[in-house]
């Protein structure tokens, strides 16, 4: 008879989730334990320095552009000292309106914007969820250590001439009649 | 028409083009480098490989360029062969192999052709593993930046700047894989369309410097149409904006004024927008005390005194302006009254824009808009100095004169888009471009014949040439015969030609040429020809301010004088660019208020009590009529900061505020939005009836919805003002447009005045300009072309003019000095960007050779000249273009030519300088 | 005679420890939940989280008391009070041991029965009040189910009535001393269980909050205490079921031992805890399944229970 298989079914359901009574919880209780975040964990984002120890952001506005909800504001400036090498003049991130989608990351040809392990970032004041450049450069490398974006580009900076990135002749001798 | 099958369907298109261009218009996705639809096809890059068949039973077809493949009836190809699509993707892989890895910094990055088609043909994955070429780059000057390593060799730059405008100063350089697009050594890039090398460049080769300086991403500009305020032939532009700067000017194809290309000056003067010394606040001067500072003060605290000093004032003048919008002089109008108007023009400019507005009016030749000037095939351009004046004018007769030697390729059956080989066909041969001027300039070389003269000895020619076409016209007393087998020769080849055109212009402040185009004009159309008139003027509204009617700076200064006004509104002009210094000094001191609404700070602003600030090109709506008499629409960009306000606002508040309260508001005072200011201003003079018609009114919805300003990727809205606060305003509300400052509404099909930027998906460069024609090279779908406002009248007998000059004849010690217009430094607004500001040479005086032997002055020398009240320093030029006895004065941007022509005593100023030396 | 100051004492002792015992269960609850869910449930303010009602109340108490400007105020003001009121009334006729009832009135179960019908008049109320769109349609809903769910609520308790003889809750007690009713009365219990929980819109009958659909149904624009009255009401109310269930079915204090009054809350507390595993186990119902579930299953069958045992009982008295 369906009416005492249905029966049965709801009390087996009873009988389900009576037994949890006896199972242990799966909670971890958060400021006292700490749960363990993977280093591609998406979480505040930083912006990255090369090995050189220079900015790597170049203000290529990728991320600004990927980024789905409109949280990235930057805008591009020369370096008057290494002419050619772009940086950014303000680099804002709205993290009240970010959503951690890790979209920027993706996006960012220099590697410079990443996402760290770190979700902390509870404010009282959603102004003070808006960081600027200086909250956001970080002295490091972050997760990738070697990549150097100024090595591989074909622009001139200020302490690498044409030619002088990685897998590039010397630059071409246009008056040369040779073959 | 021919009947085309592309992959099995079949399209309809024009056969005088070639496959790519068919497929093109015909909306298929077919990625090209070396082609360019001004410029035709070389077929040099191999990119357009398509497949075609012999017919409906050929399985294997053959690759073909589509750009050098003629789009002939039955024509079946297929872009989706896998060959084909292996070819492109193979090619592009070539291309690329040598390309550096710098999207990230590199100003193109984002609206770059070779981007988009590396997309186009899937070419994802670098294969070569050998060390890249590379380049030096060099310095070109203020407005270009040179990168060399991005070159895929496609040869446009060269095409566009040699072939097609005229320059000599860019060419390839070394050979095999090596090859070098530059100047022969550092320099600066010295053709006056150089900056169409950043658009025709596919790639990022060629750069937008003053973008540079401020660079944004194209999907992060907030963008309109504009008309370019800086000369008279009104060039359709895009303007880009971003956190209330203006960051680039691109062209903005119009296929009845500019088509594919801007002048520099167009290009790079936008800056003046950016300028620190803009006027952003509504100033006060204590009470006639025109010499402290004045202060900012609230908008309705100053606006208030305003009105009640103009309440108090016992009559006020309006003095409007060339470089106002229609709907701005049409408010000052309105607040004044027609006969305390005055248009903020000299004497000399008056009676010259008269003059032409008289020809245009009731004459029966019509004005040529720039594209019928690229079609023409005879060209008499009598007394103008086009490449300074109206440079993309001269870009249009530099296209001209392929007219006639292309029909031999015509003959010969060569397609016109055929360009290598219509080039063999051409070679050297140009059709009939005259030159009457007083100064050589690069152009000249273009040209059969030049005639370096006097302005009167011009006219003289025009007037001979009227003669020699046709024998109802005046008949000129005392020709030598050089000048009669000059007109003769002129004459005949005027005569054989289709559509000749006649150019004149109002730069030399001579009214006899002016009238001796018209005559010209006149009895070609007797003669049974389609002739065209083009007049070329100072300012990007001259001939709409000359239309709307009023009386004369002279006079406004007068109606002070006798006291029956002591009241004066100056809309955006400096008077003393348009009138004696001293007389407009005794005009400001003799009025008791003076309310200037401009931008900017000079010597008029410094003369007035009350200063509002007036909203420039890109923060404004306005009618602008150009040199051919059509009125076109520029549209607000972005909302400035400050008390800033459109002048017609300024204007409106002023009218109400003034206005009898008891009384129902009329006129100015009773616009609301720019609607009202439109029909207003159609409704002040019957010419500008038609100005409705210009774009669409703010009312437009499609599909229910506004337009957006902003790109879909526009990023950055949560993040762009959040350091100022975190509560995201809604955008700001424009009540004049079909317009949003948003991200928000309907993309898709639009009137052209109304789209944002060109962009399809795909096609994130300008070469996306494609997917908005039918036809490429053809007008954009749903075109607005702006509204001419004049047209023609069918007389049978033209009212000649016949007042000849005399024959121009040098005086002792007195030199007949003749404006000289520079590209760079002669209009107002576009010498405060820091780029143009960098190309603006010395001011200079050119003399004859033979003239300074007299003088004993030598090239280089300084000397002094007073004029107009003002004492300028100048360098002595010595040119044998320069007609003897005269004397060239460069244009400076505080000096107006409103005084020029006019005779000086060169030795006292030489004097004058020996004493102080 | 009425000992008044015994009465006294009994009301109060009565009104502190529902009170206490409601505000308590919104911990249990959660705790309860949590449990049975692999959770822990709120476990820090307090021992155990047992100060989370305090905490809770704090907040309540603290809480912008807003009142939507689009609200008929007056009604508004008052309906939260209805619910607590009218249940807290019911208390009255629960007889909790022997002697241990605030009025012992012969129609218990018919005052308990109006009441809950009054209570179901704040339901309604409210939701018209608010005069928005969630809370009306939440109030439908509750009217389309307590006119269901009122009906057969009487007649599955009439078996009852008929076994026992009497409408007093004490003689109903009293009567189950040698056999509780469950075993005679099977299928009341069974039905006035369903329709008792759909009185309190409980999970799965909690159709007219469904938060899913609702937002939070006829109390959705409820803020502050006036939210926290309508939360408390929902514990009464559960604790009144359970209690009732008690007293019907399952010998009231009668039990071996221990004191009455613990038999009691000990049977009262294990149909608590049933009522909230049910909620921590089956889903929501459809609102049409959930009517026509009521009208086509269970009135039927209340009604033949009330034949078979009303035969009965002629049968064996006649």
């Amino acid at each position: 008879m369906i009416v005492f298989a249905y029966t049965r079914d709801l009390l087996l359901g009873l009988w389900i989730v009576f037994k949890r009574t006896f199972t242990k919880p799966v909670t971890v209780q958060y400021p006292e334990e700490r749960p363990y975040l993977p280093p591609r964990w998406r979480g505040r984002i930083v912006l990255t320095r090369d090995p050189d120890g220079e900015e790597r952001c170049v203000a290529c506005h990728l991320c600004a552009a990927v980024c789905p909800v409109d949280c990235i504001a930057l805008q591009a400036a020369e370096d008057p000292t290494s002419y050619d090498r772009r940086y950014p003049e303000f680099f804002r991130i709205n993290f009240s309106r970010c959503i951690y989608c890790g979209y920027c990351e993706e996006a960012c040809p220099t590697y410079a914007i990443q996402l760290v392990p770190d979700f902390e970032q509870s404010e009282y004041a959603r102004r003070n969820m808006v960081y600027e450049k200086e909250d956001l450069l970080i002295s490091g490398t972050g997760k990738y250590p070697d990549y150097n974006f100024y090595r591989v580009a074909g622009v001139k900076i200020r302490d690498k001439d044409k030619g002088g990135a990685e897998n590039e002749r010397p630059p071409v001798d246009v008056k040369s009649l040779m073959p | 028409m021919a009947t085309i099958v592309v992959d099995n369907r079949s399209y309809s298109v024009d056969e005088r083009t070639n496959l790519l261009a068919a497929c093109l218009g015909a909306g298929l996705n077919l990625p090209y480098f070396c082609w360019h639809p001004a410029m035709g096809s070389v077929g040099a890059c191999r990119q357009c490989a398509v497949k075609q068949f012999k017919d409906e039973h050929d399985q294997r077809g053959r690759l073909v360029m589509a750009c050098m493949t003629p789009a002939s009836d039955g024509a079946r190809i297929s872009i989706d062969d896998p060959e084909a699509k292996a070819f492109r993707a193979s090619v592009v892989e070539w291309l690329m192999v040598n390309h550096p890895h710098d999207c990230p910094v590199c100003d193109e990055g984002g609206e770059c052709h070779l981007q988009d088609v590396t997309v186009m043909t899937g070419h994802a994955y670098r294969r070569y593993r050998f060390p890249k070429r590379t380049y030096h780059n060099q310095y070109l000057g203020p407005f270009i930046k040179h990168e060399m390593n991005r070159c895929i060799q496609c040869y446009r730059c060269v095409r566009f700047y040699r072939d097609y405008a005229g320059g000599r100063d860019l060419n390839v350089f070394g050979s095999h894989d090596a090859v070098y697009f530059g100047r022969e050594q550092d320099g600066t890039l010295e053709n006056e369309f150089s900056g169409n090398l950043v658009e025709v460049c596919p790639t990022g080769v060629f750069t937008d410097k003053t973008l540079f300086h401020h660079y944004t991403r194209k999907w992060d500009l907030q963008s309109a149409q504009s008309i370019c305020p800086h000369c008279s032939l009104g060039c359709n532009t895009t303007l880009g904006e971003r956190y209330g700067i203006v960051r680039r000017v691109v062209n903005r194809y119009n296929h009845q004024v500019n088509g594919y290309f801007l002048c520099d000056r167009g290009r790079f003067g936008y800056d003046y927008v950016n300028d620190d010394g803009r006027m952003r606040r509504a100033l006060l001067r204590p009470k006639h005390d025109r010499v402290s500072q004045a202060k900012p003060e609230g908008v309705s605290e100053v606006l208030a005194s305003a009105a009640d000093r103009l309440r108090r004032a016992r009559g006020i003048v309006g003095i409007g302006s060339p470089r106002a919008s229609l709907e701005a002089n049409v408010a000052l109008r309105s607040l004044v009254g027609p006969d305390r108007f005055f248009l903020g023009i000299g004497e000399r400019d008056h009676r010259l824009f008269s003059t032409i507005l008289t020809i245009l009016r009731t004459g029966p030749v019509p004005s040529a808009s720039l594209r019928e000037a690229e079609d023409s095939d005879a060209v008499l351009v009598l007394g103008e100095d086009l490449l300074n004046s109206a440079p993309r004018l001269a870009l249009a007769l530099l296209q001209s004169v392929r007219q006639q030697p292309m029909k031999r390729a015509d003959e010969l059956k060569i397609p016109r888009w055929d360009d290598a080989a219509v080039r063999n066909v051409v070679q050297g041969r140009r059709g009939p471009l005259f030159l009457a001027g007083y100064r050589r300039t690069w152009f000249h070389d273009y040209a059969t014949e030049n005639y370096f003269a006097a302005p009167d000895d011009i006219a003289r020619l025009g007037f001979s040439v009227a003669q020699s076409i046709g024998t109802d016209s005046p008949s000129v007393p005392n020709l030598s015969k050089d000048v009669r087998d000059r007109a003769h020769r002129i004459a005949e080849a005027l005569i054989r030609a289709e559509r000749p055109l006649i150019v004149a212009g109002t730069v030399s402040g001579s009214q006899a040429t002016i009238e001796a185009a018209a005559n010209v004009a006149w009895a070609l159309h007797l003669a049974g020809k389609h002739p065209r008139l083009s007049f070329v003027l100072p300012d990007c509204n001259s001939l709409g301010l000359a239309q709307l009617g009023g009386g004369i700076l002279e006079d406004a200064f007068q109606s002070v004088r006798h006291r029956k006004a002591d009241g004066v509104i100056v809309l955006e002009n400096d008077l003393y660019r348009h009138a004696d210094s001293a007389k407009a000094d005794a005009f400001f001191d003799a009025a008791q208020t003076v309310i200037v609404i401009d931008s900017f700070d000079h010597r008029t602003t410094a003369r007035a009590d009350i200063l509002l600030p007036a909203a420039t090109f890109p923060e404004s709506d306005g009618t602008l009529v150009n040199h051919e008499g059509r009125a076109q629409r520029f549209y607000q960009v972005f909302v400035p900061e400050g008390d800033i306000t459109e002048s017609w606002r300024w204007l409106r508040d002023l009218a109400r505020m003034t206005s009898d309260p008891a009384e129902k508001l009329s006129g100015a005072a009773a616009w609301q939005t720019f609607d009202d200011a439109v029909s207003g201003t159609a409704e002040a003079v019957p010419e500008f009836a038609k100005i409705r018609a210009v774009a669409p009114p703010a009312g437009l919805r499609l599909i229910g919805q506004k337009i957006p300003r902003q790109p879909e990727r526009y990023s950055g809205r949560t993040a762009m003002i959040s350091h100022l606060t975190v509560h995201e305003p809604r955008p700001p509300h424009d009540p004049d447009t079909a317009l949003a400052f948003s991200m928000e509404g309907h993309r898709g099909r639009m009137p052209s005045p109304l789209i944002p930027q060109f962009w399809a998906p795909g096609w994130n460069s300008n070469q996306a300009l494609n997917k908005y024609q039918d036809e490429i090279g053809g007008p954009l779908r749903e075109e607005m072309p702006g509204v001419r406002l004049i047209e023609p009248v069918a007389t049978k007998a033209p009212l000649w003019f016949t007042r000849i000059p005399l024959p121009f004849r040098p005086a002792y010690r007195r030199w007949l000095l003749l404006p000289l217009t520079a590209l760079f430094g002669s209009e107002e607004l576009s010498n405060r960007s820091p780029a143009i500001a960098e190309r603006i040479s010395e001011p200079f005086i050119s003399l004859h050779p033979s003239d300074a032997t007299r003088l004993r002055l030598e090239e280089g020398t300084a000397i002094e000249l007073a004029l107009q009240g003002t004492t300028c320093r100048l360098a002595v030029r010595l040119e044998s273009s320069t007609p003897p006895g005269t004397a060239g004065l460069s244009l400076m941007h505080e000096m107006g030519f409103a005084q020029l022509p006019t005779w000086v005593d060169l030795t006292e100023s030489i004097k004058a300088e020996r004493r102080v030396a | 005679m009425i000992d008044w100051g015994r009465t006294c004492l009994i009301t109060v002792t009565m009104l502190g420890g529902l009170l206490t015992l409601a505000s308590l269960l919104i911990w249990v609850e959660r705790r309860l939940l949590g449990i049975w869910q692999e959770r822990c449930g709120p476990n820090r303010v307090g021992p155990g989280g047992i100060l989370q009602p305090l905490a809770d109340m704090i907040k309540m108490f603290t809480k912008e008391d807003w009142i939507p400007p689009f609200a008929d105020k007056v009604v508004f003001v008052l309906t939260p009070a209805i619910v607590v009121v009218t249940t807290l009334m019911t208390f009255a006729v629960v007889p909790i041991a022997p002697g241990f009832i605030v009025a012992d009135v012969n129609v218990g179960i018919l005052f308990f029965l109006a009441m809950s019908s009054l209570a179901a008049y704040s339901v309604i109320v409210g939701g018209w009040a608010s005069n928005s769109k969630f809370a009306f349609l939440g109030s439908l809903r509750a009217t389309a189910q307590l006119i269901s769910y009122e009906v057969f609520m009487g007649l599955s308790l009439m078996g009852t009535v008929a076994l026992a003889g009497s409408f007093s809750l004490t003689d109903i007690v009293e009567a189950q001393r040698g056999l509780w009713f469950i075993v005679p009365q099977f299928l009341g219990f069974i039905i006035f269980f369903i329709a008792g929980l759909a009185e309190t819109h409980r999970a799965p009958f909690d159709v007219p909050e469904a938060e899913a659909e609702l937002v939070a149904g006829y109390h959705a624009e409820y803020s502050g205490m006036k939210f926290g009255m309508f939360f408390v009401g929902e514990y009464l109310s559960i604790t009144l079921l359970s209690a009732m269930i008690v007293i019907l079915f399952f010998g009231g204090w009668h039990g071996p031992v221990l004191p009455p009054v613990l038999w009691f809350l000990l049977k009262t507390s294990v149909f608590i805890a049933l009522i909230i595993l049910i909620r921590g186990t089956w889903p929501r119902l459809r609102f049409d399944q959930f009517l026509s579930f009521s009208w086509k299953v269970l009135i039927p069958l209340a009604l033949i229970n009330l034949v078979v045992t009303g035969g009965i009982v002629l049968a064996r008295n006649g």
